[in-house]
């Protein structure tokens, strides 16, 4: 088996004190959590850190807390205790969709969200759901704390706003009336990355879409955001002809390559069928909470 | 140690419980990797990141001054000791590490040894290679251009990269026969390069003696004594000095045949620390170097009368073997077996002409369940059957029962040379449609796409139509494995006839010793209800050795599904021997001639007089005793056999797949998967079920997500895990399985085998189904794997395949 | 660095790299061989141990991160001489033919019935589907858990059942 490069390992007992670890070392240290998106990039050498900070002691990072209007989500949280959440299956089931499909439930023991948004692999699903909730992201250094929207968050393809020396420590998603989500994704496999995979959120009032984000996984969308299908979508009354409107104009507005996991035409297409679907279920279930 | 009580086994054949299990449940296995000797150093190999380039210069120097490195070998190093080149299984010759060039990206450089694995692995980084990158060949149908890049520059006077040309069958006839048929189809089909990807590695403990000389090497091979045999002839050890050990081996399926370089260079050094030398390698290195399988790119027609008579099928074959031939089969058959693509029909006339290239990839090209290139064969034809169904408006299921070989027809001679031995063909179709239903999901997949054409009609060019795809695939496949009658069937010279022994304690137990190896088949349980049900002395009390060649005799191992056919036959007739020896001594026990006793399994009387029962043990007893023997007998109770089989055995089955795909995704489901096999006797039915069970996984990887692909620089694309997709319990159904019996008369339990059986039969049932699912798009013919992408392609494409 | 590990009940002590991955701590540390590697890219699941009683992959985690944790290695499901009911149960069920990635499957088994005693065929095939077989086809494997299932977790070392499923008799000609 491939074995990382040689590395210091500290753990840290707290967040402070893994801030503290993180600024001697900058570029040379990197935090480990769930340890499924470093080590394997490190057992292939990838990355050649100095200094690896566990920081799975630090349980202020772990936690799922419905407060008021919004959902706060510790980076810490492992996929597999969102997945089981019944919170995040009332408030948010578009994570718990995308849960049932991230990577494999052996893995999903120990990644966690954090781990998965700053890997920030193009094919990673809890990005585009939280592009999706119009999240903010909360980053700790050693002066404090900042919020960042989810659209800074994003640099590109493994780059995320998280400096160096700094960690991710929340991501908060607002809370508002008469939300639905869902995520529809296609892999060619169980546990393999999305071939395309969609995430679209609603908030219906008065039997219109008052608002919606819709986000998309593996198909080249820069921001991460399908504006132009989001803007045709809000303000309107869902039907079919506007799902397909919004599948088509995502389509469009994509830009996913050739490679093995399907043609460029394919992943456009499925862009458009995927988000059709979870439209379309987003509102569905937006529906069922109002009369729930 | 009993794993059930007494009156719950059977004492022969019969569902019996593992006895090997109670290891393995433990964790307790021993895998190459959980052998660790004293003094132990680890091995890793820097492998070539490009397909084909000069080597202009190694330097080691750095990592030879790493203070955990005990060596560092290269091809220079090797080259004095001619140990640099390597023969193959197909005598070409191949890189032990790389000298002039290498010819694959993965190819090996060089070879650092360690304290430990990890640095090992460090060491690896810090040696330099520069190279001349040269134009690489990827495309087997280039390979043979004016002006190609000629791979094989080491073999002298090579200018190109042409490996072979065989041909099988009668062309003329083929001509006359098609020329005068009313249908003839053609179409074209490739069988992707796929890789067994057992989950154990391959790997080998190097234990070289420097004073007495002798070397023993774990390894993980299918095939110890010929291993013992090439290393001697290759590495100049004398044969008697080596000693080759499989230990417990995680899975093989071809993969670990042939002998690798890695192995090599764990034994060299060993040579040259005086210590063990371990070399495990990591998967990367399994998918981009090791035996790969298939990558036959195939052309089929097939002839037939417009009532639906089969009457010729003629193939022309590209076969891209990549940088060396290495594949294993016998010297006869550059194409392994492919010739047995006649199938299960009864044919006028048949022909195929196969032409082997070089290409810069890894080689291999037989391995993963193929017999020796019958899952190519039985591809190419189930896949034409269909074809012409398609073709002539013909259910796929009538066509084949009315062209199967009937059963008046055994032993049942086809137009390229085979004896099949025995079957029942029609029985066996029947019984897998009867399982499946077949009249019931043809009226299912009717009225759903009647529902189909409803809804489109009804939302008038609306959103895509949702009603999932059903497709319903059917195969029939005939198998040739237990290779071979020595005349005609050798690997390198050594013919493929195997050998056991047969021993029975004083007190009536007994070993038995074989020269095939398990790989998870089970052999420790199967081997033992042989003698089992041959003397009546109970599985438990039978102690099966295999594995090491000092403790075992000569054979060629297991592989092409020759364990049962080949081994099997043996060990029946040694211990055959052991009961004829039995029952002499027994008759001069009971002061009576042989011709008075009666054999009940486990002892014999004198006819008419139970009570006069002589036990194996008290037989046992009695021949390593002080009394007298009959004239000229000697003292002891066992037997040694080589086995030459007579012919290779044909186990067959008939198969139905049902799917459902998504036609907006292109997502394929296998909702059903019904399993007819007859592989003559059944020794153990739970094994033989696992055997099915797991080639039927192997069909739905192939079928759906296997394939080792490659980018035009030559960059291997399926060298790990997250690229070479295998089949989780997901993608798989439960599947159905049942049996028809039809004994092999040549084999003396006639039993066939049944290893390779599934793996041979699926792909092509799946791949049947696929397409039927689709024709209603007009799909004539998808190639694996039909992924997604691949299947919503050929739905959207504006004209199938059509040639 | 200095790492004290929990495995199996017993606690060790080692001095290793601090890279040194958990599988190969537990495997040429400990000579606990029972976990097994096949992958370099955590996709085999043949590493799988128990980690406070959850599946985890060990390939993909570093001993030092386990410090302070419970480790059970198939070598821990046997106690006091009485196999696991999920060991029998593959034995009973034809589970395993090469062993390599039954380790890693009993494990998650023995998790999976833990949380859910009584799981569906669906739900066994999920809760294995991070780990690979190739020798199989599965189908046993989740008759070896159910196995376990029927047989309750007070069943460690007993022998099948009464109404354990009858088998046909083999006849000469099947059809």
């Amino acid at each position: 088996m491939q074995v990382p490069a040689p590395f210091e390992y500290a753990r840290a007992t707290s967040l402070e004190h893994a801030l503290e670890l993180l600024a001697g070392h900058g570029e040379d240290a990197r935090i480990i959590a769930g340890g499924h998106s470093l080590l394997p990039m490190m057992k292939l050498r990838l990355v050649r850190p100095e200094l690896v900070i566990d920081i799975n002691d630090c349980a202020d990072l772990d936690h799922i807390v419905e407060d008021g209007d919004t959902l706060r989500i510790g980076a810490l949280t492992r996929h597999a205790a969102l997945l089981a959440s019944d919170t995040i299956a009332r408030l948010v089931p578009m994570i718990t969709d995308a849960e049932r499909v991230i990577a494999d439930p052996v893995v999903r023991n120990r990644g966690t969200i954090g781990g998965s948004l700053c890997q920030a692999d193009p094919g990673e699903d809890l990005s585009t759901v939280c592009d999706a909730m119009s999240s903010t992201v909360v980053i700790r250094g050693r002066d404090g704390e900042r919020t960042v929207p989810m659209g800074d968050f994003h640099r590109g393809p493994y780059e995320t706003a998280v400096e160096p020396d700094e960690i991710l420590t929340e991501i908060r998603i607002p809370l508002r009336p008469g939300a639905g989500s869902a995520y529809e994704k296609v892999e060619r496999r169980v546990g393999d990355w999305a071939i395309a995979a969609a995430g679209v959120a609603v908030w219906m009032r008065n039997g219109t879409i008052d608002d919606v984000g819709i986000g998309l996984t593996a198909v080249g969308l820069d921001d991460g955001l399908a504006t132009a299908a989001q803007d045709a979508v809000r303000g309107r009354e869902p039907d079919e002809d506007l799902y397909a409107e919004a599948g088509k104009l995502a389509a469009e507005q994509c830009d996913p390559v050739d490679d093995q996991r399907g043609s460029a035409t394919y992943k456009r297409h499925l862009t458009a069928e995927l988000t059709t679907r979870a439209l379309r279920r987003a509102v569905e279930r937006a529906r069922a909470a109002r009369t729930a | 140690m009993t794993t059930a009580p007494e009156q719950e086994r059977p004492i022969g054949f019969g569902r019996l419980k593992r006895k090997e299990d109670p290891r393995f449940i433990r964790g307790q296995g021993n895998y190459v990797d959980d052998i660790v000797l004293p003094g132990m150093l680890h091995g890793a190999i820097l492998r070539s990141p490009v397909a084909h380039a000069r080597i202009v210069s190694v330097d080691t120097s750095e990592a030879a001054a790493h203070p955990k490195v005990r060596a560092v070998i290269t091809g220079a190093d090797l080259e004095p000791l001619n140990l640099a080149w390597m023969p193959t299984l197909s005598s070409d010759t191949q890189s032990v590490l790389a000298t002039d060039k290498v010819r694959f990206q993965g190819q090996e450089v060089a070879f650092v040894v360690a304290d430990d694995r990890y640095a090992a692995r460090d060491a690896l980084e810090l040696i330099r290679v520069e190279y001349d990158i040269l134009d690489p060949v990827i495309d087997p149908h280039h390979a043979l251009d004016e002006g190609a890049p000629v791979i094989r520059d080491d073999l002298e006077g090579k200018t190109d990269n042409h490996i072979f040309d065989w041909e099988s069958g009668d062309a003329d006839a083929c001509d006359r026969v098609f020329a005068g048929a009313d249908v003839v189809v053609i179409q074209d089909m490739v069988y992707p390069r796929v890789h067994p990807a057992p989950l154990e590695t391959c790997g080998a403990v190097a234990d070289y003696d420097q004073v007495t000389g002798k070397l023993t090497l774990y390894e993980t091979t299918q095939a110890p004594h010929a291993h013992r045999t090439l290393y001697a002839i290759v590495a100049g050890i004398p044969e008697h000095k080596i000693r080759v050990i499989s230990p417990d081996i995680g899975g093989g399926f071809g993969g670990k045949v042939g002998i690798y370089p890695g192995y090599v260079c764990a034994v060299v050094g060993s040579i040259v620390t005086g210590k063990p030398v371990k070399w495990v390698e990591d998967r990367s290195e399994n998918l981009i170097s090791t035996a790969f399988a298939r990558d036959y790119h195939m052309t089929g027609e097939i002839a037939a009368t417009s009532d639906g008579t089969i009457l010729a099928v003629r193939t022309k074959v590209l076969a891209d073997h990549g940088a060396h031939n290495g594949t294993a089969q016998p010297t006869k058959y550059p194409a392994g077996f492919f010739h047995v693509f006649t199938g299960s029909y009864d044919l006028q006339a048949a022909h195929c002409k196969v032409t082997g290239v070089y290409t810069n990839k890894a080689p291999g090209g037989v391995a993963y369940a193929c017999s020796f290139r019958v899952t190519e064969a039985v591809y190419l034809v189930e896949r034409m059957v269909d074809v012409l169904a398609a073709e002539l408006d013909m259910d796929p299921a009538e066509l084949r029962m009315r062209n199967l070989i009937q059963p008046d027809q055994f032993p049942y001679t086809t137009k390229t040379g085979w004896e099949y031995d025995s079957g029942d063909y029609p029985t066996t179709l029947r019984k897998a449609l009867d399982l499946a239903g077949y009249e019931d999901l043809r009226r299912e997949q009717a009225e759903r796409r009647e529902r189909r054409v409803r809804t489109s009609e009804a939302s008038g060019g609306g959103p895509g139509v949702r009603e999932p795809l059903m497709g319903i695939g059917v195969g029939f496949f005939t198998e040739a494995v237990g290779a071979g009658p020595r005349r005609h069937m050798d690997i390198l010279g050594l013919g493929m006839a195997d050998s056991s022994e047969v021993r029975v304690h004083p007190t009536g137990k007994a070993v038995v010793r074989l020269s095939v190896q398990t790989q998870g088949q089970g052999h420790e349980t199967t081997f033992a209800q042989i003698v089992s049900e041959e003397l009546g002395i109970p599985p438990e009390d039978i102690d099966v050795v295999h594995g090491d060649t000092d403790q075992t005799p000569f054979g060629l191992g297991t592989y092409g599904s020759r364990s049962t056919p080949v081994s099997g036959a043996a060990v029946a007739i040694t211990s055959r021997k052991v009961r004829d020896k039995a029952r002499s001594i027994a008759a001069g026990m009971l002061e009576v001639s042989a011709d008075d006793l009666e054999w009940e399994k486990g002892r014999f009387f004198v006819k008419g007089d139970p009570d006069s029962a002589r036990t194996i043990a008290d037989i046992a007893m009695a021949a390593h005793g002080a009394a007298d023997l009959p004239d000229g007998m000697e003292g002891s109770l066992e037997a040694i056999t080589t086995y030459n089989p007579p012919n290779l055995t044909y186990p067959f089955g008939a198969y139905v797949c049902v799917v459902d795909i998504d036609p907006t995704t292109g997502e394929t489901k296998v909702r059903r998967f019904v399993a007819v096999d007859d592989c003559g006797t059944r020794i153990n039915p739970m094994i033989i079920e696992g055997q099915v069970h797991g080639g039927l996984a192997d069909g739905v990887g192939m079928a759906l997500m296997e394939i080792i692909d490659f980018d035009e620089f030559g960059n291997c694309l399926g060298g790990s895990f997250m690229d070479y997709l295998m089949p989780t319990a997901m993608e798989v159904p439960d599947w159905e399985t049942d049996f028809t019996v039809t004994p092999s008369p040549h084999h003396p339990i006639g039993a066939k085998g049944v290893g390779e059986s599934a793996t041979v039969g699926s792909p092509p049932v799946i791949m049947n189904a696929v397409v039927d699912a689709l024709s209603v798009h007009g799909v004539r013919h998808i190639d694996m794997p039909a992924t997604p992408s691949k299947v919503w392609e050929a739905i959207h494409t504006a004209t199938a395949d059509e040639r | 660095m200095d790492v004290t590990l929990s495995v199996n009940g017993i606690e060790y002590q080692r001095d290793v790299e601090p890279r040194m991955l958990l599988v190969h701590f537990l495997r040429d540390e400990l000579g606990l061989t029972g976990t097994h590697w096949g992958c370099d890219t955590s996709n085999c699941g043949t590493c799988v141990v128990l980690i406070d009683g959850e599946p985890v992959k060990s390939c993909t985690t570093l001993a030092a991160m386990t410090v302070g944790h419970d480790v059970l290695t198939v070598e821990g499901l046997e106690q006091d001489g009485r196999l696991d009911p999920v060991q029998q149960g593959f034995m009973e069920e034809h589970g395993l033919q090469c062993g390599f990635c039954t380790p890693g499957m009993m494990l998650t088994a023995r998790a999976l019935l833990d949380a859910n005693p009584d799981p569906s065929t669906d739900e066994i095939r999920e809760a294995i589907s991070g780990q690979l077989c190739r020798c199989t086809g599965y189908a046993t494997i989740v008759r070896s858990i159910r196995w376990a299932a029927e047989r309750g977790a007070g069943g460690n070392g007993a022998g099948p059942a009464a109404g354990d499923r009858t088998e046909a008799q083999e006849q000469e000609v099947g059809s």
